[in-house]
């Protein structure tokens, strides 16, 4: 599983060299592994149904207990038939809609694709770390496919919003998933199903993982990056915003779902934040006039839908859970597809422009229409099954009857905003000029139709998506139940239900117009997204505030920061705590006592010196100094390094001074000024002097890991010489580590210098221009020099 | 100079010629093919350094591969090597105009980053674990054994990883500064 995941994000490594030229064929190519994933997983599906899919586990770091581990169960398999399945459609038909060599289309193939690849790791993923990178990786994915280029404003804020709602959701997750791991004694997921962990860690981490599940499938009050995310080409918004990535919120419920069993408030919590997202983005889609505004308000308000389903933890409410996964992730991707070729042919997607399209493209009209009866819940399809089964599961009395009253309320208004939808789109409207639009071509409508026959499908053909689901909710349950998905139960309660939502739709929607008109004379009230703008307004203001005021920009206020935390922190200790210095030796050879004293002296002259370049050549003979201290004592590596670094010091030093005045000080500073900065220099010298001696006379024999390292270098790293197998072998980590911070720091130190430079470069280029307007008679040379 | 190609369009490849130019530079004096200002230039040093450089650059290499057994290792190599650019660099100045050594700084660090981590995680390949190291022992003619440890590659991706840094420092604040204070001497002007 493992290889079929890294398969999609191999082949969307190479693809960046061929979507330049050959769009098309770019994203047929890129079609192949999803593909590939689900030929897979069909050929496993027997097996899974019956409880035995593959397992695969890699341990990359063992003695770390990180490793990759993977399950294909039934929920998996579920998600993976509409990650992979409608992935490859999303994917065919982004090589038609994207323009042909388009830069959003170079961006969108690879990004598409490795997206593909995350979410399939994400869904198969049997491991809370595993889930939780993969997790990570589908927002980085979803910042830059919303991004795309980020030449507007609106995509760089829809993008970014997107980036830190979900990414403050998800490491919120990660820290429910440490507590969760830590208190079950392992991160599987199937092990920690087995034997959850109880009492209060669980609470607080099922707390904490649902504020990531409510991020990602844009729950209340976090649902209004969704809409945002609506920026995005359309192929991305089907693929990441309604048919894939914000199910994960869902997923991430029902898959924890056995884990979480014991969590008493987990219900009610899914129950509230569901129906008041299922309702408020309800009634949101019932006024947005943008297609895709709508339908993204739709996909919210489903997902509140879901969520409610999935946290209820029943036999029935996990069948139908698992049945809207599909039932949604089929006609949202039909409807969007459809709604992408509307404003591809149409030119426009506002509902007010549209009129008389269902005439210029018949077959994406019907499957719309399919979609939409899908969606708002009627037979033969799939979503009215799903609902059917939604119903059944709030049958009960208490609570259930709340529930049951919100989830009729919200479909009431899936069943409006779905015939909106509709009208919206194809209908002929009175006053609206007929639009012109060429037939579609083939490949635009033929992955929406695809999908829209699987809405039909799975409804007529009841039994196999009662075999897709049952297999996950009888593991939920832990028994079988007795009801099935069907089409017909008879006349009973749901049934009934069915039909009030849809007269009660019907009606909402016959009246919408009117009641637009008395939205508007409405107040504003609270909106997430002017919460969302003012939490991120104060903190860049807090941010601002503290920088100012710790970052004065002065280099000995700095220092004088540093070299009194020094002192206070671990220098309080050395007065407080008793540490006598034993075995105090003067010299170990004669030799180091000429050398002690050229460094003594080298010192002494620097605290003397004027001038920065005797100060800089007087640190350069301390440090050879020190050098020397190392060869006498034994260490030639060391002493090599150390001559070395000192070298380029000196070197990187005299360059920079070539930009600085010659003295430090032209005039001699007050003696306010001087005298605690003596101080605080000899306190830190005093303490750096006296901690070196203790540190040293503390550790008279070699430490057990100095000998342990001695032992083994030869047969463990097949190295003679200790210290390289120390660097390259046995703290290899480390050395990664350190090298990593290296190119960091000189990666950020070169664009310091280097931005400083070119703002310098700009000011005077400005300055000169100035100049030369005034002045025209000389503006030829002027400019020359300035070019060069 | 002219005279020298008055002569040879004359009288051709004649013996005089190859006695008196036999070892006379054929290309660039410096690598980079650039001279300091007369007023800055010393040709004494131009010299050295001309003779120096390959084998600084050898020996750098040898403290790589001799780090194993003995003193050395990627970063002291990658540190001597660094300083035979700098002793380039003080020489003839203008070491981002250089021809023979094209690769950007940034991105040899870059290489050197992705090396060593990408050998780090090699083993995992053939089913070890992360940073595990091998050797290899094979027997070359006329060497006799040669035996690799496989975290000899982590030690070559730390020594270009650190030649990259001190490029990087020429290019900033050796090239960067000099061409700052040409510049504003230039405004003086």
């Amino acid at each position: 599983m493992l290889a079929l995941v890294v398969a999609h994000l191999l082949v969307s490594l190479v693809l960046p060299g061929l979507t330049g030229r050959h769009t098309r064929i770019a994203f047929g190519v890129a079609a192949l592994p999803p593909a590939a994933a689900l030929c897979w997983v069909l050929a496993h599906s027997r097996a899974v149904l019956s409880g035995a899919g593959p397992v695969e586990a890699v341990n990359w770091a063992g003695p770390l207990g990180l490793g990759f581990a993977f399950r294909l169960d039934a929920l998996a398999l579920v998600m993976t038939l509409l990650v992979s399945g409608i992935g490859v459609l999303v994917l065919l038909y982004a090589g038609w809609y994207f323009e042909r060599g388009s830069g959003d289309a170079r961006r969108s193939a690879p990004l598409l694709l490795a997206f593909a690849g995350v979410m399939l790791g994400l869904v198969l993923a049997d491991d809370l770390l595993t889930l939780y990178v993969f997790w990570e990786l589908t927002t980085i994915c979803s910042f830059l496919l919303v991004g795309q280029s980020g030449v507007t404003r609106e995509s760089r804020r829809s993008s970014l919003q997107a980036l830190l709602v979900t990414a403050l959701g998800g490491l919120v997750m990660l820290l429910g998933f440490i507590v969760l791991g830590e208190a079950g004694g392992s991160y599987r997921i199937s092990e920690l199903a087995e034997n959850p962990p109880t009492g209060a860690p669980l609470s607080v981490a099922a707390g904490l993982i649902l504020a990531g599940a409510f991020t990602k499938s844009a729950q209340l009050p976090f649902h209004n990056w969704l809409p945002a995310a609506m920026v995005a080409p359309t192929p991305i918004s089907t693929y990441l915003h309604a048919a894939s990535m914000v199910k994960a919120g869902v997923f991430l419920i029902a898959r924890l779902a056995p884990v979480l069993a014991g969590v008493a408030f987990l219900p009610a919590v899914t129950a509230v934040f569901g129906i008041a997202t299922m309702l408020v983005a309800g009634w949101r889609a019932l006024r947005e006039n943008d297609l895709k505004l709508l339908l993204a308000y739709g996909t919210v308000s489903q997902l509140g839908f879901m969520t409610v389903l999935a946290g209820s933890g029943s036999y029935t409410g996990s069948l139908a859970v698992a049945a809207m996964l599909l039932a949604h992730g089929t006609f949202k991707a039909t409807l969007f597809l459809a709604t992408g070729v509307v404003d591809h042919q149409a030119g426009t997607r506002d509902i007010r422009e549209l009129s008389g399209v269902a005439g210029r493209l018949p077959w994406v009209t019907t499957v719309s229409v399919v979609a939409a009866m899908s969606m708002a819940g009627l037979p033969p399809m799939v979503g009215f099954v799903a609902k059917e089964a939604a119903f059944e599961a709030f049958l009960g009395g208490g609570w259930d009857v709340a529930v049951e009253v919100g989830l009729i309320l919200g479909s009431m208004l899936t069943v409006a905003y779905s015939a909106r939808m509709l009208w919206g789109a194809f209908a002929v409207k009175p006053g609206v000029r007929r639009n012109e639009a060429d037939p579609a071509p083939a490949a635009l409508w033929i992955p929406p139709a695809v999908t829209a026959l699987g809405c039909l499908a799975l409804g007529v053909g009841y039994p196999l998506t009662d075999a897709l689901t049952s297999a996950y909710a009888g593991r939920i349950a832990g028994h079988e139940g007795e009801y099935h998905l069907g089409l017909w139960h008879g006349f009973n309660p749901p049934l009934a239900f069915s039909a009030l939502t849809l007269l009660g739709g019907l009606a909402l929607f016959a009246l919408n117009t009117r009641l637009n008109r008395r939205r508007e004379l409405l107040p504003a009230g609270m909106s997430a997204q002017h919460g969302y703008e003012r939490v991120m307004g104060s903190l860049e203001r807090v941010a601002v505030g503290v920088t100012g005021r710790i970052q004065v920009g002065s280099l000995p206020t700095y220092l004088a920061i540093i070299l009194l935390t020094v002192l206070v922190v671990p220098g309080s200790v050395l007065l407080f705590r008793e540490t006598p210095v034993e075995n105090l030796r003067w010299w170990d050879r004669m030799l180091q006592l000429p050398l002690a004293l050229v460094i003594l002296i080298a010192a002494a002259g620097v605290a003397r010196a004027r001038r920065r370049m005797t100060a800089v050549l007087l640190v350069g003979v301390v440090g050879y100094g020190i050098g020397g201290m190392f060869v006498l004592g034994g260490g030639p590596d060391l002493a090599l390094t150390q001559f070395l670094v000192e070298t380029l010091t000196l070197v990187a030093f005299v360059l920079v001074l070539r930009r600085l005045p010659a003295r430090f000080t032209e005039t001699e500073s007050s003696r306010g000024v001087r005298v605690p900065k003596v101080l605080l220099a000899l306190g830190g010298g005093v303490f750096v002097g006296f901690a070196s001696l203790i540190f040293s006379s503390a550790r008279d024999t070699a430490s057990e890991v100095s000998v342990q390292y001695l032992e083994h270098a030869e047969e463990g790293t097949s190295a003679t010489n200790v210290v390289n197998a120390i660097i390259v072998d046995f703290r290899a980590f480390d050395t990664v580590g350190e090298i990593s911070v290296l190119a960091v720091t000189a990666t950020g130190v070169a664009s310091l210098v280097l931005t400083a430079r070119s703002s310098r470069r700009r000011r005077h280029a400005r300055s000169r221009r100035d100049i030369a307007v005034t002045s025209p008679g000389t503006s030829s040379g002027e400019r020359g020099s300035e070019v060069s | 100079m002219t005279e020298h190609e008055h002569r040879e369009k004359s009288g051709g490849p004649s013996s005089t010629e190859s006695w008196f130019r036999s070892d006379a530079p054929a290309e660039r004096w410096l690598l980079s093919g650039y001279s300091r200002d007369s007023r800055e230039r010393t040709i004494l040093l131009e010299l050295v350094v001309r003779v120096l450089f390959p084998t600084v650059i050898v020996f750098s290499l040898y403290l790589l591969f001799a780090g194993h057994s003995r003193s050395g290792g990627g970063f002291s190599g990658g540190l001597v090597a660094g300083q035979a650019f700098v002793l380039r660099y003080l020489a003839g100045g203008r070491l981002d105009d250089s021809s023979t050594f094209s690769m950007r700084p940034p991105v040899l660090i870059g290489v050197g980053l992705t090396i060593a981590v990408l050998m780090g995680f090699l083993p995992v390949l053939f089913g070890g674990l992360v940073l595990e190291s091998g050797t290899f022992a094979f027997t070359a003619p006329l060497l006799g054994k040669i035996k690799i440890a496989s975290n000899l590659f982590l030690d070559v991706g730390v020594y270009l990883l650190i030649i990259g840094v001190v490029l990087d420092l020429l290019r900033t604040l050796g090239s960067g500064v000099e061409a700052d204070i040409a510049a504003s001497g230039e405004e003086r002007r």
